[in-house]
């Protein structure tokens, strides 16, 4: 088991340099850069300027010069200023993480209630089963961000009940982990339901029920631990989902967090915010995969084998 | 039942994008000219779901939309199928070295965030790599190319595990005692084999590209306006959602039933 966690650390490690390279190749790539913005604001200044402001800050340098000057800085524990937000980079990400973190971790716990409920209720009642299976594939089908905005205009326009966006109380919660968790109990639903289906066609189903056991009992005391073991695998592919849902939740109720901060600073050109930001938010979905899959192991030692 | 749901929804949107140049001239507007002096029209015989914030036939808009959707789905479904497929059996025939690499960068892919890069790729300009930018086939291009970069992976992983389990088989064996090239066998015997997992995974893919295509125009990344796509106009409703909260329920609704018909089809194939 440590083995592993050291591989799985060490594979992670190595994915995050890679990508760091590539995003700052991209970044490269991406349209004007903090020469051609700092001269935009100044009319007297004109294309020799922005040459000599260039030079200045080494931006005439070759992509692979600057990168390695990056990361280096990376290493000494310098991670530099934020030019939209004029503020160091790590005042921004920490509070923007645990923000994030709190809508995630809502959405995800909804999500999975809700779904391994309906899931269940499908396979322990099977005349209910295609109601729950149209409920889903509507669900899947469904844009975050339509969903999102219909939200706003139901509950926030039309009724006034709920604050349309901004992170102030607890009101402004109920729309954001609304919208996520719709988009995400689909995948817990069905698997749930095959899940259990499975499971509670075994013999040693049947034998509780002989025993007498009462119906409740027999399904989540005998059936579910069982059947819960393919939903942590769910839970596991679903953090990348979830940070993905969450650049389009936050950007539509404007709800400070680590998916606008990435979207605010790649449109706002802010490169150092955006390249942190991102590398952030992948450490933090391997690590949740990585969190999903031991735990699987553990409650399933069949795996580890 | 799923299957001819899927069909059904999916025929509806294709017949409505391949109609949009009729209906246009049937109705006599230009889905991308504003008519400033007509703006927010109720649904009427001229414009049957009204017009948006600058006076543009929503329905034509709508139609023009499908097209775009169907063309991004259709083109990103095949070039990840295509591609998975080949980079999967490539996997599954060499195994070694080309294998553990191929899939450690599947893995990778996958743990990964894919829209925060996805929006990255898709802020790349196409002007610094000597393309050009701004016009809707380009755009429709680049979409298709980073969601292509993206959709291989589920593909890949699904072909080389059928094609593992098919390459065990005794036919395989018998084929090659016969003396057929290995070309031979993995394009007549083995692919064959493995086609229905991956007509699955193809219709899914068309699902997820539309998905994603219009959150990328939605997020201002995507199909750029005048051209309208669902995302776009959704987009442009985001900003209205106090003065004209309707504009955003038709193309979200389009979405919806697109998606779903997709995944009504792929689920109806899997259990045949």
């Amino acid at each position: 088991m440590p083995r592993l966690i050291a591989l799985r650390l060490l594979q992670m490690l190595v994915t995050l340099v890679l990508l760091s390279a590539v995003i700052w190749l991209l970044i490269g790539l991406m349209p004007g850069d903090p020469a051609d913005l700092a001269i935009a604001a100044d009319p007297r200044l004109g294309p020799e300027d922005a040459a000599r402001l260039r030079a200045l800050h080494g931006l005439d340098r070759p992509l692979s010069e600057r990168y390695l000057a990056w990361a280096g800085a990376m290493l000494r524990g310098e991670f530099g200023y934020s030019r939209l937000f004029s503020q160091p980079v790590t005042a921004l990400l920490w509070p923007a993480l645990g923000s994030s973190l709190a809508l995630l971790g809502l959405a995800l716990g909804l999500s999975a209630g809700i779904g391994i409920a309906l899931g269940v209720l499908a396979a322990a009642r099977p005349r209910l089963a295609p109601a729950v299976e149209a409920l889903a594939v509507l669900a899947q089908s469904t844009p975050s961000f339509w969903l999102g905005m219909l939200l706003i205009i139901l509950f926030a326009v039309m009724l006034g009940w709920l604050p349309a966006g901004g992170a102030e109380g607890a009101a402004s919660l109920v729309l954001p982990v609304a919208t996520l968790t719709v988009v995400n109990l689909a995948a817990y639903a069905r698997h749930a339901a095959s899940a259990m289906t499975e499971v509670l066609a075994l013999p040693y189903v049947t034998t509780a029920r002989a025993k007498g056991l009462s119906a409740a009992t027999v399904l989540w005391r005998h059936a579910f631990p069982n059947a819960a073991l393919p939903l942590l695998t769910v839970a596991a592919l679903d953090a990348g989902s979830l940070v993905s849902g969450a650049l389009v939740t936050e950007t539509i109720f404007a709800r400070p967090g680590m998916g606008k901060l990435i979207y605010d600073a790649i449109m706002g050109n802010d490169y150092n915010l955006a390249l942190l930001a991102l590398l952030l938010a992948a450490a933090v979905t391997m690590l949740a995969t990585l969190a999903a899959d031991l735990a699987q192991r553990w409650l399933d030692p069949r795996l580890a084998a | 039942m799923r299957l001819r749901l899927g069909l059904l929804l999916l025929g509806g949107m294709a017949l409505a994008a391949l109609l949009a140049p009729a209906v246009a001239a049937l109705l006599g507007h230009d889905a991308d000219l504003p008519d400033l002096f007509n703006r927010f029209a109720a649904p009427s015989l001229d414009h049957p779901l009204g017009t948006d914030d600058l006076g543009r036939d929503m329905l034509l808009r709508l139609l023009y939309g499908a097209r775009v959707s169907l063309v991004v789905g259709l083109a990103v479904a095949l070039a990840a199928t295509g591609l998975g497929t080949a980079l999967g059996l490539l996997a599954a025939w060499r195994g070694g070295w080309v294998d553990a690499l191929l899939m450690r960068l599947a893995d990778g892919l996958l743990a990964l965030p894919a829209l925060p890069l996805l929006v990255v790729l898709a802020a790349v300009d196409p002007a610094k790599l000597g393309l050009p930018r701004g016009e809707a086939s380009t755009d429709i291009l680049r979409i298709t190319v980073i969601l292509t970069l993206f959709g291989w992976v589920g593909v890949a992983r699904l072909a080389r595990a059928a094609a593992l389990s098919e390459m065990a088989k005794d036919y395989v064996a018998a084929a090659r005692v016969c003396g057929a090239s290995e070309a031979r066998l993995m394009w007549r015997h083995i692919l064959p084999n493995i086609s229905g997992p991956i007509v699955v995974a193809a219709t899914l893919a068309v699902a997820g590209a539309i998905l994603a295509e219009s959150t990328l125009s939605f997020l201002g990344l995507g199909i750029a306006p005048p051209a309208s796509s669902w995302g776009n106009m959704l987009s442009n409703a985001q900003e209205l959602v106090f003065s004209a909260p309707l504009t955003a329920v038709w193309p979200g609704l389009a979405i919806l039933l697109t998606v779903a018909g997709c995944s009504l089809l792929a689920d109806g194939v899997r259990r045949r």
